[in-house]
């Protein structure tokens, strides 16, 4: 099957720092798919790439087969990628709901996705006319990836969603995303392998800017050598 | 912003060395050029009106390039600049009004105003500093407004909307001889009497160029290092362990005591002090203009900028009422072409230039990119 | 900051909060001014005026405020709106004569209404120009649009004296709007109640706007963070130049209404009020539209209160008004984003 995103030798400057240093990648239809990469090895600026906010220099982002690389972020979102960023993005001086109202295509909700939603996170259902503010780090990252799944998406692009979550709402997370796969493409960015490795079928590593491994997840999970080749930082922190 | 550190080792390429390198030697020859000019300013343009020229040049060329200390050096935008350039004018001129026209008076009254406007851009520093550049702008705005309606109300201390006239010592009355020759009356070199106001020029240029040089200096030391270093990238350099804030307010406490010595010399050489001459904000839209049109970051802009500035401010406007009595005939155009509007004509020039040529002319010449 | 002033900021802040937060400032603040004053009278003239000049300043700090708050960007040339709008008004009002100062009290509304939805249709036409033209290009970079937003108020000064002339003009002011009304032996100047009624309305319609619309829940979002919002699938360009025309056309309003008041315009009007612009906008957290209703009130009341019990101070009341406030919430009293 054609993959539903593909990455060709992307450079990415920020300012006058190049980043990217040529990553190809090709993500398959469905399932989760992982980045995993320390601190500063390019992981967001992939993310944030694909999505437009930052361009590429060379190279191309094609997204089921279109080349939308030069594209605004705006249509990127509209041709049907979501995005939860690593500061989540939550507007805090809006009500959950509202919050969700946004992802909405026309602003209103269908019912039926919404109980999903509300079935995935319930405390979505519990804070849904409190001010977003208000809400716990872990109950914001829900929101994050709630507003993600309101309408139906073809990817999903989440960055280290299990930052400074506490372990429960860590496992959570891991039920909450398997779910959310069945219907659609989630390409994750982590440093944390317990959590990447519960989730991820295939998994490319980054560092300095380029991809330096990629393959199953099983294959890493189980290949302690690379391992410790390509994470030696991520186990030791886990 | 994590990323950034891994990918350091990629710098850019700098394949302009070449052209800089003629526009440096451009820029040192235009503003040596300009420091001889000045430096012989009295024998070289001997009437009374050039007299004026050189020496509002002397002093703005202090205020503009003690402003690029913010601006350019740190990017601090603030408006308050001709308050502390007021401070220095309206405390010499009370000190010589109220204790007679002497040094003592200038050295207390200007003492005044220069700690005056320490403690003020102390305060206004700690207190709005660690916030957005944009924040800051406008409370010195706001400040700045302040100390100008202080200073028409007040009017018992500052004369008001008149300002106050006052005599200065008299070393540097035109009456008085520096050398008198065999009859008696001043003794002439190159045909230009060596009277007091030869005095009071000098007088004006000297304390001028050492407290521009004096800045060169501020802004070759490690504080100038540290002062870029917070200008491209705040984040990092508090996380080098830079206390941001208090750089700022001592850069900003630096530049307001210039600006203030720089109101001295106005005094001084005016003879009067009013606010349409140091606080209006006409004259900080000068100085605004100046530091840009010349070049910021540079010092040496704040030079070109103050001669270009001063320059058109003098004898553009001659040149605009030519222009308007000869085309009279026409609609519109002379109101366009009358001298009142020249604001106009170099309002968009600004635009225009902050748009293409952003380093302004000492900038561009040499090759120094303002940070986006 | 030491644990000292943290300390006592937290004590000041609950201390305020238990007389009903900062919104009842304005109470607070006419209260002191009531044992200051001594005469009811005297008071309430002056409250009242105090409360007209707030709501014309609103007018002129909202559009301001949001703009900020949407694109981050500070447009130091907002009160070339301003003035603009004065000019306007004064012109149309002029041109009408007879419709506005002749007997007929529908005529004098409908000229007095003519001339301010001219201004304020200039002023939404004349922004959206300086967006595009002026404001575009320097996005993202405050240094260069401080300096582009002042070159462009030099500019649109100039073009003002152009048109205008620097000499003072005279506003002629609708027969119905002239006089004072006489209310439990209080006068009442009758346009001070029509420019709160029209500050308060316009109010009402942004908050409408801003929190029952999707137009209104897209811009709140923005403000908090436009990056977000595009990510979403919206266009935030062309939700900014909508509401920067918003904004101006808001500020060429209060300037029209200002002209009104004032019977008598120079050019520097705008200049002039733009001081106390910025203050109401910092006073009141940029990006709210409640701060700025907020911050306008306070800054009205405080400059009619101190212009009769210290006229020299008035100006210099309302910087000491910003000071403190900055001091006790460097962010102003309602900031719209929450942390």
């Amino acid at each position: 099957m054609a993959p539903v995103l593909q990455l060709d030798d992307v450079h990415t400057d920020i300012a006058q720092y190049q980043i990217l240093h040529g990553v190809s990648l090709a993500i398959p239809q469905g399932g989760v798919h992982v980045i995993l990469g320390r601190n500063g090895a390019g992981k967001t600026t992939t993310l944030r790439t694909i999505m437009g906010l930052w361009k590429a220099r060379s190279g191309s982002v094609r997204f089921r087969g279109d080349d939308i690389t030069r594209l605004s972020t705006p249509d990127i979102a509209q041709r049907g990628i979501a995005f939860v960023p690593e500061n989540m993005g939550i507007f805090g001086g809006l009500t959950v709901e509202e919050n969700m109202r946004l992802a909405t295509k026309d602003g209103s909700f269908d019912t039926q996705r919404l109980n999903r939603v509300h079935g995935i996170f319930p405390a979505m259902a519990q804070f849904w006319t409190k001010p977003a503010h208000a809400l716990s780090g872990g109950q914001k990252q829900m929101l994050a990836v709630s507003r993600a799944i309101i309408e139906r998406r073809d990817l999903i692009l989440v960055d280290e969603p299990t930052k400074g979550l506490a372990p429960a709402i860590i496992r959570n997370m891991i039920t909450a995303f398997r779910e959310i796969a069945e219907e659609t493409t989630i390409l994750l960015v982590e440093q944390n392998f317990y959590f990447a490795k519960a989730l991820g079928q295939s998994v490319a590593v980054i560092d300095d800017g380029r991809i330096v491994h990629s393959g199953t997840m099983a294959e890493l999970a189980s290949d302690a050598g690379l391992q410790s080749r390509f994470l030696s930082l991520s186990l030791e922190a886990h | 912003m994590a990323q950034t550190t891994s990918a350091i080792g990629a710098a850019v390429p700098n394949s302009k060395a070449g052209r800089t390198f003629a526009g440096r030697v451009t820029v040192y020859g235009l503003v040596a050029l300009i420091g001889l000019a000045l430096a012989l300013a009295p024998f070289l343009f001997p009437d009374v009106r050039s007299q004026e020229v050189a020496a509002r040049i002397c002093v703005f060329i202090v205020l503009v390039a003690s402003y690029d200390l913010l601006i350019g050096y740190t990017g601090i935008v603030s408006f308050a600049h001709t308050m502390f350039f007021g401070l220095g004018a309206y405390g010499t001129a009370i000190a010589i009004k109220t204790m007679g026209p002497g040094f003592e008076a200038i050295l207390l009254g200007g003492g005044i105003g220069i700690v005056a406007a320490l403690v003020l851009a102390l305060l206004i520093g700690l207190l709005s500093l660690r916030v957005k550049a944009i924040f800051f702008a406008m409370v010195t705005l706001a400040a700045a407004s302040v100390m100008m309606v202080l200073a028409s109300q007040l009017s018992d201390f500052t004369g008001g909307e008149d300002g106050i006239t006052y005599s200065i010592p008299k070393l540097f009355a035109p009456a008085t001889e520096l050398l008198a020759d065999a009859d008696g009356k001043a003794l002439r070199l190159f045909g230009v009497a060596l009277n007091g106001k030869l005095a009071l020029y000098y007088f004006v240029f000297i304390s001028a160029l050492v407290l521009f040089l004096g800045m060169l200096r501020i802004v070759a030391s490690p504080l100038g290092s540290v002062l870029q270093a917070i200008r491209e990238n705040e984040m990092r350099a508090e996380a080098i362990g830079y206390r941001v804030v208090v750089y700022r307010t001592a850069i900003f406490c630096i530049a307001a005591g210039v600006a203030a010595c720089a109101g001295i010399l106005r005094a001084v050489w005016l003879k009067y002090t009013g606010p349409e001459v140091v606080l209006s904000f006409d004259i900080m839209i000068d100085i605004l203009l100046m530091v840009v049109i010349g070049g910021m970051g540079t010092m040496w802009g704040a030079v070109i900028g103050v001669v270009l500035m001063t320059l058109a401010q003098y004898y553009l406007k001659d040149l605009m009422a030519l222009g308007a009595e000869a085309s009279s005939a026409l609609p519109i155009v002379p109101d366009l072409l009358n001298p009142e509007r020249w604001l106009l004509w170099l309002g968009l020039c600004f635009i225009l230039l902050v748009y293409f040529f952003p380093a302004g002319i000492a900038g561009t010449l040499m090759g120094k990119g303002v940070r986006r | 900051m030491t644990d000292t002033t943290a300390s006592f900021r937290t004590r000041l802040t609950t201390g305020i909060d238990r007389f009903g937060g900062v919104l009842l400032l304005p109470v607070e603040l006419a209260v002191i001014a009531l044992l200051l004053i001594g005469q009811p009278s005297t008071w309430a003239t002056l409250t009242i005026a105090g409360l007209a000049m707030g709501m014309m300043i609103f007018l002129m700090a909202s559009g301001l405020s949001l703009i900020f708050g949407l694109m981050d960007v500070l447009n130091f040339g907002h009160s070339a709106f301003v003035t603009a709008g004065a000019f306007i008004g004064a012109t149309v009002l002029g041109w009408l004569g007879f419709w506005v100062t002749g007997g007929n009290p529908a005529l004098n509304l409908a000229g007095l209404l003519l001339a301010i939805a001219a201004a304020t249709i200039f002023g939404g036409l004349a922004g959206w120009f300086f967006e595009r033209v002026v404001i575009r290009p320097v996005y993202q970079d405050h240094l260069r649009q401080i300096l582009i937003t002042v070159g462009a108020l030099i500019v649109a000064e100039e073009l003002v004296l152009l048109i205008w002339g620097g000499a003072p003009i005279p506003v002629p002011r609708p027969a119905v709007l002239t006089g004072s009304l006489v209310l439990g032996g209080v006068s009442v100047e009758i346009y001070r109640i029509f420019a709160f009624a029209l500050g308060l309305a316009v109010y009402v319609a942004l908050y409408l706007v801003l929190n029952r619309t999707r137009l209104g829940l897209l811009i709140r979002a923005g403000v908090e963070n436009r990056e977000m919002v595009e990510a979403l699938g919206f266009r935030i360009d062309r939700l900014f130049i909508l509401v920067f025309m918003a904004g101006s056309a808001l500020a060429a309003m209060g300037g029209a209404m200002w002209a009104g008041y004032q019977g008598l315009i120079t050019a520097a009007l705008g200049s002039e009020m733009m001081i106390l612009v910025f203050i109401v906008v910092i006073i009141g957290g940029l990006g709210s539209i409640q701060g700025s209703l907020l911050g306008a009130i306070l800054v009205g009341l405080m400059a009619n209160y101190v212009a009769f019990l210290v006229p020299k101070m008035a100006l210099a009341s309302n910087m000491l008004l910003m000071m403190a406030i900055l001091l006790w919430r460097p962010y102003g009293l309602l900031p719209a984003v929450k942390r």
